[in-house]
C-alpha cells in the first residue's frame, strides 16, 4: 500500500518549475496589480458578503475589520474565481477531473466517513484562516509574497506554520496509524 | 497603459493571473491533499521546494523591479505575538485540512467537495475573525509590534546576500528532500 504510494512517480510539473513559474507570476502581480499574490485578505472581505444574512448589513457596515477591507469586486477577489477556474481546467486537461469526498490519506487515517471528514475539514478550514487573519495572510500572501520581499513578519511566519504543521504530521500521521481507518472500513 | 493596472481593467487581469495560479497549483499536485499532508510527515517535499523556489525567483526578479522603480514592497507588520499565534493556528488547520487557501480552490475546481467545505469553514473563521477583530488589535496585535521590517533593515546584511544564501542552500535542501523521500 505504502510502497505504490511511494513508488508512483508524480506527472506534471516539478516543484522547482511550479515555484520558479509562481515567483515569475509575482513579478508580475507587482507590476501590473501594484499587489502581491495573496488569497485570504480578499476572502475575508467576501466573508462580509457571506455575513450579510447573519449580521445584518448595519452590523457588517460597522465591523472595524471590513470597514478597512470592504466586500467587493477586485483584482484581488477575482484572483480568487481564476485559482478556481485554473484548478479545473488544468484538472480537466489532465483528465483528473473528479469528485473526491474523503482523500486517501485521511481515509486510511480515520475511515471512510463522509460526515466525519467534512466535520473535520471545516473545522480547520475556520482554524486556518482565524490564524492567516490574526497572522496577517496566507502560505502564498504572507510566507511566498512576503518570504521573497524578506519580510522579517514573513519568514516568522513561514518557520512557525511548517513547525506546527510537522507537528501535527507526525503526531497524527504515523505510518503505524494509516491502517486503522481501513480496518474500520 | 499605465502601471500599475487600475479600474475595471485589472478584473480581468485577477481572472487571468488567478487562472495562471491555480493551473500550477494543480499541474504541481499542490491541490492535492496527499501532498500537502506528506510534506508534513516529512515524505514528500514538493511543497517546500515549490515554496523556497518561488522566493528565491520572485525575490530576486523584484528586488530588481523595486531597484528600477518599478514595483513597490507591500511588507506585512511584525506583529510578533499575532503572526506566532497565526502561524500555530494556520499549520495545524493547514495540516488537518491538507490544503492552503489557495491550493483549496484549485482543488474545488478539481472536483473536491471537502476542500469546498473547508473553504466554507475558512469563510466562517474569517467572520469570527472580524467579529473579534477589535478585541485581537488592542489585546494581540499590538504585542510584539515591531512594524514592517525586513531582514535586510535588522541584519545589515544586503539582500542579495539573503538570496545568494538561499540560492546555495537549495539544492543541499533538495538533496536531503530526496533522500527523505527515499527513505519514506
Amino acid at each position: 500500500m505504502s510502497s505504490s504510494a511511494r513508488t508512483r512517480r508524480p506527472t506534471g510539473l516539478a516543484p522547482y518549475l511550479a515555484g520558479a513559474a509562481i515567483g515569475v507570476l509575482s513579478w508580475a502581480a507587482f507590476v501590473v496589480a501594484d499587489e502581491p499574490l495573496g488569497i485570504t485578505t480578499a476572502l475575508s472581505a467576501l466573508a462580509g458578503w457571506a455575513a450579510l444574512p447573519l449580521l445584518g448589513a448595519e452590523a457588517v457596515a460597522h465591523n472595524s475589520y471590513w470597514a478597512q477591507d470592504p466586500p467587493g469586486f477586485s483584482y484581488a477577489s477575482l484572483f480568487l474565481v481564476g485559482v478556481v477556474l485554473g484548478g479545473l481546467v488544468s484538472a480537466a486537461a489532465a483528465g483528473r477531473l473528479h469528485l473526491e469526498t474523503v482523500p486517501e490519506l485521511w481515509r486510511r487515517r480515520f475511515g471512510p466517513s463522509r460526515a466525519r471528514r467534512f466535520t473535520a475539514a471545516f473545522l480547520a478550514g475556520a482554524i486556518e484562516m482565524y490564524g492567516a487573519r490574526l497572522a496577517g495572510g496566507c502560505t502564498s500572501g504572507h510566507a511566498i509574497s512576503g518570504g521573497l520581499q524578506l519580510a522579517l513578519s514573513s519568514w516568522v511566519f513561514a518557520i512557525v506554520i511548517f513547525a506546527a504543521a510537522i507537528g501535527v504530521g507526525r503526531t497524527v500521521y504515523p505510518e503505524s496509524a494509516l491502517h486503522r481507518g481501513e480496518e474500520r472500513s | 497603459m499605465s502601471l500599475p493596472v487600475v479600474g475595471p481593467l485589472s478584473l480581468p487581469l485577477g481572472v487571468l493571473s488567478g487562472f495562471v495560479f491555480g493551473w500550477i497549483l494543480h499541474r504541481a499536485r499542490l491541490a492535492d491533499t496527499t501532498v500537502i499532508v506528506n510534506q508534513f510527515r516529512l515524505r514528500d517535499f514538493t511543497l517546500m521546494k515549490a515554496m523556497l523556489t518561488a522566493i528565491l525567483v520572485g525575490g530576486i526578479g523584484v528586488l530588481f523591479l523595486h531597484r528600477h522603480g518599478l514595483a513597490a514592497y507591500h511588507i506585512k507588520p511584525a506583529n510578533l505575538l499575532g503572526v506566532a499565534i497565526g502561524g500555530v493556528l494556520f499549520g495545524i488547520g493547514m495540516a488537518v485540512l491538507g490544503y492552503c487557501p489557495g491550493s483549496g480552490l484549485a482543488a474545488i475546481g478539481a472536483g473536491s467537495i471537502h476542500a469546498l467545505v473547508g473553504t466554507a469553514g475558512m469563510i466562517a473563521g474569517a467572520i469570527a475573525y472580524a467579529l473579534s477583530f477589535d478585541w485581537l488589535r488592542t489585546h494581540i496585535l499590538s504585542v510584539g509590534a515591531l512594524g514592517p521590517l525586513r531582514l535586510p533593515d535588522i541584519t545589515g546584511i544586503p539582500d542579495l546576500v539573503w538570496f545568494a544564501i538561499l540560492a546555495l542552500a537549495l539544492p543541499a535542501l533538495f538533496a536531503a528532500a530526496a533522500r527523505g523521500e527515499d527513505a519514506g
